[in-house]
């Protein structure tokens, strides 16, 4: 645990005085002490929330890496065609949320999961899912861009290659549509064959999200995809991530509050390993329903 | 060493200087601070660190300058010295080594008595010391030695001359020969005395010689060479057809007319060879260089033994060059000859260059699976620590129990398996059955192994888990993982295993001993009959021959100037694989590490 939580409640700071009126604001920081206490919590889920039809269902997850405990019953409905933000403090447990949608948790020694979620119905953690199956129905980017050591063209269809792919009219159609869908096209058409690790940091995040769309995944997980990167590399990316609504479903981790608000649809904020409060991003941002995501989103705290 | 200041505070200095008295003294340090001390910036460690790197390069530095100026220098033609000493014996040749010593009193009484007068006087003066050189004389069928030491004073006084025409003869057999041209003689008849003309006429004959030399050569090598492998095969087709369908077998009695046949029509063939090869010799017998020992003897020289001639006291630096560069394409072109110490070393370069290939075939691929398996697949835990160790250890086992082992192993039981199996007829010769090639490369594949394992399992480590995770988030199995993105990344570092699998077995000597290299392979490993490669064969080894010149030949004086040039040769060699190894990794290095983060 990063953060030790320091809840002292300072409403008298005119300075970041919230635009809104607290609806509990004598609760305050009682959310954070159940938690902390280990008392059992539920999560403020706006209703709204309810109304979207979701493309990744998590029901009651919890993780455990050997006997510490990563995530607590969390469950969310990842809305279809929708941008969700994931926001928390550093090791709320974000990361290991999104590595537990494509199983990639399956790689380290120790991890216990119990509960299930669900990719368009089908059950990821069910006895017999195929994970490898499972993983390309999933795209992926990571914090820190991760290209392969390869051509730039045989990165964006990597995934297409592990299937076996050979026709070459294929492969060069789907790897224009992925850089095109990931703005990078017009920077490096005319050198597809060199190697991506000279690409600039930027563009080599943003190859990697062609690389994830080039399998045209159901969902994409983006794991704080631009806190390795410059504010101009930023930029493009949460334009990129603008750009892709409607056409992906998409669940950022980010710890940008302004990252959160500018690009996602809705917001999801974790604490200790629960999910805290879930709801379309102007309600989280502008009128939460709990004190302590109010302070956490205005800064007060995290 | 230390320069670092007293920690602690001196003792209670008495007196009135002293400043107002600490009050909780120790609790808070009041005044100047104390500067921070030598030992902690790291000097004397950093004088340490760069002491201990300036005596590993010197000593390097040192060994390698050795090498590089005796083994450059050793081919330079020297001028030929001709000297008189008392008691009337004439020496002849090159001066090779030059020393100071204190000769024995003893010395001096063989002396007559005016030469040890002078002697007397010469010691006195350099308080006890002389002077003595070592003269390569040759003639070694006159002398019986190829070298002669002498002290300055034993010389005659002002007989130290340089022999406008004296020659250097190198011979094909009996080693260098230093005369004074004479004659020269075609089939008995003087033809010239003219030390120019001589030398000229030798000069002219000496090519055609050398050319009818290389004819017999071919001759005797390829095509008697053929007509004896085909000899051979019918001869074990015989041996083969008894084996398998008893004595009495049509099939025998089949490949016994099939050798007559063969042994008919080659016996023809080879009359008609041995009579060609007869009269190449015949002539160059039959033209002589009749020259003059420096003790005033005649004696008359074959053209056809001639290896090269010159006359050393007249030539240029350019003559001197060509003479130095002959000498070098001999050395590296040649076959070797007067056991190993004169002629070239190419079967030996050859034999290493082709051991050491396959020896990198064999122990990477085996390597990096170990390694792969290690690193990917195996569950840590105490036995795959264990075996960890054990590789680790491998590499400390002294090399000669490698050679014991690939003798025992490979030759004695896998060799002799395949003989029973495939070679039966050979038998009782075996054919795998001994040391070779082959097995040479894989006793040295065995104890490069560990290098390779552990560089392997290094660049494995080295992969960033974040390119696995991409490549596992793509939906890749483990084992796409490994051969799209581990081993293409990691292949640097396996590239450097091979390096150090190279620079370790190509240096290796001790147990290629046991299992396959030989002081003088009568065939190369790989020649124009089928099927070409021959791992069975025994092999040279530069290596070996270093060994085998320096320490086992007769003649190991002589042998010296080629210890040295096939020591930098080999160094050379083994530089210039790793250099083709770390071309072709920076290449990869490009393709996969480079770029921007
Ligand atoms: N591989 C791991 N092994 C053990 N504990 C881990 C591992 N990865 C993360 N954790 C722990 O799980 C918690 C959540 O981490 P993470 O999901 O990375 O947080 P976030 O991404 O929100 O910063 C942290 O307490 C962290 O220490
Ligand atoms: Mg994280």
């Amino acid at each position: 645990m990063q953060h030790p939580p320091v809840l002292t409640p300072e409403p008298g700071a005119p300075s970041q005085a919230p635009a809104t009126v607290y609806k509990r604001a004598a609760a305050r920081g009682a959310v954070f002490q159940a938690i902390q206490s280990g008392a059992s919590f539920a999560t403020v889920t706006h209703a709204a929330v309810a109304g979207e039809e979701a493309v990744l269902d998590i029901r009651g997850f919890d993780l455990w890496y050997g006997a510490s405990r990563a995530l607590w019953s969390v469950a969310m409905r990842v809305p279809r065609g929708k941008v969700t933000a994931l926001i928390g403090p550093s090791g709320c447990g974000k990361s290991t949320l999104l590595r537990s949608v494509n199983r990639l948790n399956d790689l380290i020694d120790g991890v216990r999961v119990d509960g299930d979620m669900l990719l368009n119905g089908d059950s990821i953690y069910g006895s017999g899912v195929d994970v490898i199956e499972l993983r390309k129905r999933i795209g992926m980017v990571f914090q820190k861009p991760n290209p392969f050591p390869m051509s730039i063209f045989e990165n964006v269809v990597y995934s297409l290659r592990i299937d076996g792919e050979r026709d070459r009219r294929v492969l060069e159609e789907v790897c224009e549509q992925s850089l095109v869908g990931a703005g990078l096209w017009e920077e490096v058409k005319d050198r597809l064959q060199d190697s991506a690790l000279r690409l600039s940091g930027g563009q080599q995040q943003r190859l990697c999200i062609a690389r994830a769309i080039a399998a045209e995944p159901e969902v994409l997980l983006l794991d704080e995809p631009c806190s390795a990167l410059d504010p101009i590399a930023t930029g493009r990316i949460e334009d990129l991530i603008e750009e892709l609504k409607g056409s992906y479903s998409i669940l950022i981790v980010t710890h940008n509050m302004q990252q959160a608000s500018r690009t996602s649809d809705y917001t999801a904020f974790m604490y200790l390993g629960r999910l805290v409060e879930y709801g379309p991003t102007r309600d989280i941002f502008l009128n939460p329903q709990l004190a302590e995501t109010e302070d956490y989103v205005s800064g007060r705290f995290g | 060493m230390s320069t670092a200041t007293a920690p602690s505070p001196q003792a209670p200095r008495s007196g009135a200087d002293a400043s107002p008295p600490r009050s909780g003294a120790g609790v808070r340090r009041s005044g100047a601070r104390r500067a921070t001390s030598l030992f902690a910036h790291g000097e004397p460690l950093v004088w340490l660190t760069a002491g201990s790197l300036v005596l590993a390069l010197a000593m390097i530095a040192g060994l390698l300058a050795l090498v590089v100026a005796q083994g450059a220098a050793s081919f330079w033609p020297q001028p030929v010295v001709r000297v008189e000493l008392d008691g009337g014996r004439v020496l002849m040749g090159e001066v090779t080594a030059s020393e100071d010593y204190r000769p024995e009193p003893s010395v001096l009484d063989a002396l007559s008595p005016e030469a040890r007068v002078r002697a007397r006087e010469a010691l006195d003066t350099s308080a006890g010391s002389a002077r003595r050189r070592m003269l390569r004389i040759g003639n070694y069928e006159l002398t019986n030695e190829h070298f002669a030491w002498f002290s300055d004073f034993q010389q005659v006084p002002g007989s130290e001359s340089l022999p406008e025409w004296a020659l250097v003869i190198e011979r094909r057999t009996w080693g260098r020969f230093y005369g004074l041209p004479k004659a020269w003689r075609v089939d008995g008849k003087v033809e010239t005395t003219d030390p120019a003309e001589i030398h000229e006429r030798l000069e002219r004959e000496r090519e055609l010689a050398e050319e009818r030399h290389e004819r017999i050569l071919v001759l005797e090598r390829d095509e008697i060479g053929e007509l004896n492998a085909l000899q051979e095969r019918a001869r074990l087709a015989v041996r083969k057809a008894e084996l398998e369908h008893g004595a009495r077998s049509p099939q025998r009695a089949a490949a016994e007319a099939e050798l007559a046949l063969v042994i008919a029509s080659s016996e023809a063939r080879f009359g008609e060879l041995q009579q060609q090869i007869r009269e190449l010799r015949d002539v160059n017998r039959s033209r002589e260089l009749v020259l003059v020992t420096a003790d005033g003897i005649e004696q008359a020289l074959e053209i056809g033994n001639i290896v090269r001639a010159y006359p050393a006291n007249r030539i240029g630096s350019v003559e001197a060059l060509g003479v130095y560069l002959s000498r070098w394409g001999e050395f590296l072109a040649d076959e070797p000859r007067e056991s190993n110490s004169e002629g070239g070393v190419l079967p030996a370069i050859f034999g290493t260059v082709v051991m050491t290939l396959l020896m990198s075939i064999a122990v990477v691929p085996f390597g990096v699976l170990a390694a792969l398996y290690l690193r990917e697949y195996a569950r840590s835990g105490p036995v795959i620590s264990i075996v960890r160790i054990a590789v680790n250890n491998l590499a400390g086992v002294p090399s000669i129990v490698f050679g014991v082992f690939g003798l025992g192993f490979f030759c004695y039981i896998v060799g002799a398996g395949i003989d029973d199996l495939l070679f039966a007829e050979r038998l009782p010769n075996p054919t795998f059955g001994k040391g070779g090639l082959l097995w040479s490369s894989l006793t040295l594949a065995l104890l490069t192994l560990p290098v390779v394992i552990v560089a392997t399992e290094e660049a494995l480590a080295a992969v960033p888990g974040s390119m696995r995770e991409g490549s596992y988030a793509c939906g890749a199995t483990k084992w796409q993982t490994i051969q799209r993105i581990v081993l293409p990344r990691a292949m640097p570092g396996i590239m450097t295993g091979m390096i150090l699998a190279i620079a370790r077995g190509a240096g290796e000597v001790a147990p290629l001993m046991l299992v396959g290299a030989v002081k003088l392979a009568p065939e190369l490993p790989i020649d124009g009959n089928f099927p070409f490669l021959h791992p069975e064969r025994s092999f040279m080894h530069l290596g070996f021959h270093i060994y085998d010149l320096g320490f086992q030949s007769q003649n190991s004086e002589a042998a010296k100037p080629m210890v040295y040039t096939t020591t930098l040769l080999l160094i050379g060699l083994i530089v210039a694989l790793n250099l083709a190894a770390i071309f072709v990794r920076a290449r990869l290095r490009r393709r996969f590490l480079a770029g921007a983060i």
